[in-house]
């Protein structure tokens, strides 16, 4: 339990896969105009997250056991075709849900942080409910860092910023310095 | 487009006029995560270089055969096998840096730059623009990789390719080669870029002002 706890707590915030993985950049400086859909874009890739990890195990245990060169290809055609298939489901279901997440549900396919949690997953061997917990810690991660920079552009959105800065120039600075401030979660589990 | 320019132009403007990563933002993601040293970073640039030569090679190949409505999956598939083959010919050749960059080999395949040249170039051009243009883009990822991996090696170890440039009394920024570093520096990069593109169109501007002023002064002489 501990130990699910601490994969779950350290993805969350000290390893946060947008400020110390790099992964899910392109939402992360793109979509995160607006608090409201940032929130929304989160929880959609929170859900994308832990279906890849369930079917990243799956693969993992009873196909690429024999083939494992197939890995990469066989993941990306896995993680395409259960977002296609997630956003089907969800204009069947709730065409309204559908409305509102719009144009980001088939953006989350080229997503790298999809992709990475079925690499790292991959790569530090977890089980089945590592494996979820890490894609829940990673989800809530990603969400969390949408919603702070969210937050921070639509502060500064009225401030007084010169031209030249406006822009990405000026998100990636702000990356870079909630980084910093996510970077002081790294001594959580120092003495433990 | 094919008709009016040469293919060195197609190859040279991806170089710097709509650089990948300075001009049009793409690729961010390999682009932060393995340029914490020139070493690593010129590592990435190659394999970048290989597999998007060669999916943009592939896909302009077989574009007549390519059904439109599964395209995007298609170049997927062509471009995750190129990014297998350049995984596992790191792992054989260079183990050390391939254990370095981890997870960033197959992340190759999510860097929505090489997508986005298939969609919008290779796919509505014939072999050898697609490839000139890889080739260019490449580059110009290349450059931004290398631009990015030796500031921040510079500063952040005081080495440049493992080799130590300021002596022993250098007290190194770790933060550079840290996560922060990354967004940091490339924000400044990219500020850097802006300006100097606006000086450029400042400067554009006032010569094309001139050239009208020479013209009307010519009119009223005339």
């Amino acid at each position: 339990m501990d130990d699910l706890l601490w994969i779950f707590i350290s993805t969350l915030l000290v390893n946060n896969f947008v400020l110390a993985y790099f992964l899910g950049l392109c939402p992360f400086l793109g979509v995160s105009g607006q608090l409201e859909t940032s929130f929304r874009l989160g929880l959609a890739t929170t859900f994308v997250l832990i279906i890849t990890a369930l079917c990243a195990w799956i693969l993992n245990t009873y196909v690429l056991i024999y083939a494992p060169y197939l890995r990469l290809i066989s993941f990306i055609v896995v993680i395409a075709s259960t977002v296609q298939f997630i956003e089907m489901s969800i204009k069947k279901l709730s065409p309204s849900l559908f409305k509102s997440l719009g144009i980001f549900l088939p953006l989350i396919t080229t997503n790298c942080a999809i992709l990475g949690l079925a690499i790292f997953a991959t790569n530090r061997g977890y089980g089945l409910v590592e494996g979820l917990t890490f894609a829940l810690g990673a989800g809530a991660g990603f969400t969390l860092a949408m919603v702070l920079m969210a937050g921070i552009r639509e502060e500064t959105e009225i401030n007084d910023v010169p031209a030249l800065i406006r822009g990405t120039a000026f998100n990636l600075i702000i990356a870079g310095i909630l980084s910093m401030a996510f970077m002081g979660f790294a001594g959580l589990f120092s003495s433990t | 487009m094919a008709t009016d320019t040469t293919a060195y132009e197609e190859m040279i403007k991806g170089l710097w006029r709509d650089n990948p990563v300075f001009v049009q933002v793409l690729g961010m993601c390999p682009m932060l995560a393995v340029t914490n040293s020139a070493i690593n970073a010129v590592v990435m640039g190659v394999a970048t270089f290989f597999v998007l030569v060669g999916s943009s090679f592939l896909v302009s190949s077989f574009k007549q055969w390519i059904p439109k409505q599964v395209r995007i999956s298609l170049y997927i598939i062509i471009i995750a096998t190129f990014v297998t083959v350049v995984d596992y010919s790191l792992l054989a050749m260079l183990p050390a840096i391939h254990k370095e960059l981890g997870a960033f080999i197959p992340l190759i395949v999510a860097n929505c730059m090489i997508l986005g040249r298939q969609e919008a170039f290779a796919s509505k051009h014939n072999v050898k623009y697609a490839v000139m243009d890889a080739v260019g883009m490449s580059g110009g990822f290349m450059i931004a990789l290398f631009a990015l991996g030796s500031v921040r090696e510079i500063l952040g170890v005081g080495a440049l390719f493992g080799v130590d440039l300021f002596g022993s009394n250098f007290e190194p920024w770790v933060i550079m080669i840290l996560p922060p570093g990354g967004f940091l520096t490339l924000g400044l990069l990219l500020l850097f870029f802006n300006w100097f593109t606006e000086r450029r169109k400042q400067f554009l501007g006032k010569v094309a002002e001139a050239d009208r002023a020479a013209v009307l002064g010519v009119d009223k002489n005339g």
